[in-house]
């Protein structure tokens, strides 16, 4: 043993040192700033469960899930005690359901709906086998158009979720290769109204997105799904870190704009460093490949936490006033570029998320008048996902819904990047009344929404085509 | 045999006795102390120890346990977290 008389520890003939600064800084940046892995999920394939026996399908799907999935949370906490980081949540993606679904179904529409139902059910037995608390990939992706296998998967949806509690659904409704699928949208309008009417305060379409260029790697719920050209199963990571952001934030009060994202910048490599470690170790230990890690920021309900007060620490007077979506802009931007040299390969959604009943600052903005719907939609152009954990009067119009959505996808389409529509109407409840749905997904205020309807336009159904990549003004 | 460097981290009030108290439990098993320093953290006492586990029986998970039991007698808080969370955090 020897004692060291520089403030260096480690051995001073290795590059092996830490600063005690470095320890402390660490420790308070997990500690105190709630630095936290955010999500594991691990993504497994389901496209030889196929069956046209629904039984047999079921019990491949079963077996598939538990067998892959039987060491992850075991695993991740060993992992998560050893480096004395949370991982907060694991999970599981699969294969979009709708892919294996058609082989077991019957021409009977009901009965078919009731055959996706179980297949729901069996996911939902599995992950809970597992002890995850999600399962996502309960999905259609239906840019172009739908089979019939997507149809009665997607109005199988409000069953579903009603009657599972760890399944999350996701359509992906809008790419910008083939333009958006209005018909989808407005099964996806319904869908969300009829889940709504079916769980107490329409809790159940927290677990169910709409998307536009939906990344296929992303582990996130409730969008996560298993993309079709991902390989058997790999492991793929999100991170969080509104807090330590902040932390940088005070540390700079009035520097100038590009000095701040600079320090982001070093913020952000460093975050993602650790997602990185903690990814590679677990796919490692699992055995199976390590996909990628999500440069999100994601907020939660603990005070401090929260992307809305990150953008008042940039020096925005309240989350969705002015300068909102400049302030958003240049966040998500500093954390990609920092994160990307961190990590070996970087996916998933990759940017902030603004979920509205889960960010303590987000819940403030909406007291103090300075968020709307339609400033939401604008910063979503320059951030991950789109409307997200939002709150809308129960009497909303279907239509009014297909038309929030249509216009959320179209920024994703036009703007080449994810955009998705996570919205609540909840039943019985108007602008401006409070909804508190416990847990991670929080407690917000009813948003108010136009009274105009968008009935012709969404009526006329059809495509949106493709836009056009060149002109780009 | 390649070494297993866990970092240990100790914060409280100073009082006598901290060091002899967790070098025993780290002797007991079997653990090296490669090296030690010590710091002040607001107002409290932070003591920083990067040990060897390679040649201890015990596992990381147990030198936890151990320690935290140790950490709750003295009134300190304990952490033992492996070596590559600092190196990832910060070095390149």
């Amino acid at each position: 043993m020897k004692t060291s008389s520089k403030h260096y520890i480690g051995y001073d003939f290795m590059p092996l040192i830490y600063t005690p600064e470095e320890i402390i800084e660490t420790i308070k940046m997990i500690g105190v700033q709630n630095l936290d892995v955010r999500t594991v999920t691990l993504g497994i394939n389901l496209r030889d469960c196929c069956d046209s026996d629904l039984d047999k399908m079921k019990e491949k799907i079963f077996d598939k899930i538990t067998r892959n999935a039987e060491k992850l949370v075991p695993i991740a906490n060993q992992i998560q005690s050893k480096y004395g980081i949370p991982i907060v949540n694991k999970r599981i993606s699969v294969t979009p359901v709708s892919i294996i679904l058609g082989s077991a179904l019957t021409t009977d529409f009901e009965e078919s709906k009731n055959r996706a139902k179980e297949v729901a059910l069996c996911l939902d037995r599995a992950a809970k086998k597992v002890k995850v608390d999600f399962v996502g990939g309960y999905s259609s992706i239906v840019y172009k158009d739908m089979t019939y296998a997507d149809k009665v998967l997607i109005e199988s949806v409000p069953q579903a979720l009603a009657n599972s509690e760890t399944v999350c659904s996701s359509v992906m409704a809008a790419s910008t290769k083939s333009g958006l699928n209005m018909d989808a949208v407005n099964v996806a309008a319904r869908v969300i109204k009829e889940t709504a009417r079916l769980t107490p305060n329409g809790v159940g379409c927290c677990k169910f997105v709409v998307f536009a260029n939906a990344p296929e790697d992303n582990p996130f719920m409730a969008g996560a799904f298993f993309g079709v050209g991902e390989g058997e199963s790999a492991v793929n990571v999100g991170l969080s870190g509104p807090g330590v952001i902040k932390e940088v934030l005070q540390q700079n009060e009035g520097k100038p704009l590009n000095e701040l994202a600079e320090e982001i910048k070093k913020m952000g490599f460093k975050i993602t460093r650790v997602g990185q470690l903690i990814g590679k170790e677990l796919a490692r230990t699992l055995g199976v490949r390590f996909g990628i890690v999500d440069l999100s920021l994601a907020p939660t309900t603990v005070a401090g936490d929260s992307v809305a007060e990150i953008l008042e620490g940039i020096g925005v007077e309240s989350f969705g006033a002015p300068g909102s979506t400049a302030a958003l802009a240049l966040l998500v931007d500093a954390i990609k570029k920092g994160g990307m040299m961190a990590a070996e390969n970087v996916g998933g959604l990759s940017g902030a998320f603004i979920p509205v009943s889960e960010d303590a600052g987000a819940l403030r903005a909406l007291e103090r008048g300075s968020l709307c719907l339609e400033k939401l939609e604008a910063m979503s152009s320059v951030c991950s996902v789109g409307l997200d954990m939002v709150l809308l009067p129960g009497d909303i119009a279907t239509e009014t819904i297909a038309g929030i959505i249509a216009d959320e996808l179209m920024i994703g389409v036009m703007n080449n990047k994810a955009t998705s529509v996570r919205i609540i109407p909840v039943p019985n409840k108007k602008a401006g009344d409070y909804v508190e749905f416990g847990g991670l997904l929080g407690k917000s205020k009813v948003m108010s929404v136009s009274s105009f309807v968008p009935r012709k336009f969404v009526e006329r159904g059809g495509k949106i085509p493709a836009p056009v990549r060149s002109l780009t003004n | 045999m390649e070494r297993e460097l866990i970092v240990v981290t100790i914060i409280g009030l100073d009082k006598t006795g901290i060091v002899a108290a967790i070098s025993n439990v780290l002797a007991k098993n079997n653990v090296n102390i490669e090296d030690i320093s010590q710091t002040v953290l607001d107002k409290y006492f932070a003591m920083i120890m990067l040990v060897d586990i390679s040649k201890s029986k015990i596992s990381l998970e147990e030198l936890q346990n151990k320690l935290s039991e140790k950490g709750a007698e003295m009134k300190l808080e304990i952490k033992v977290q492996h070596e590559n969370i600092f190196k990832a955090l910060h070095r390149i």
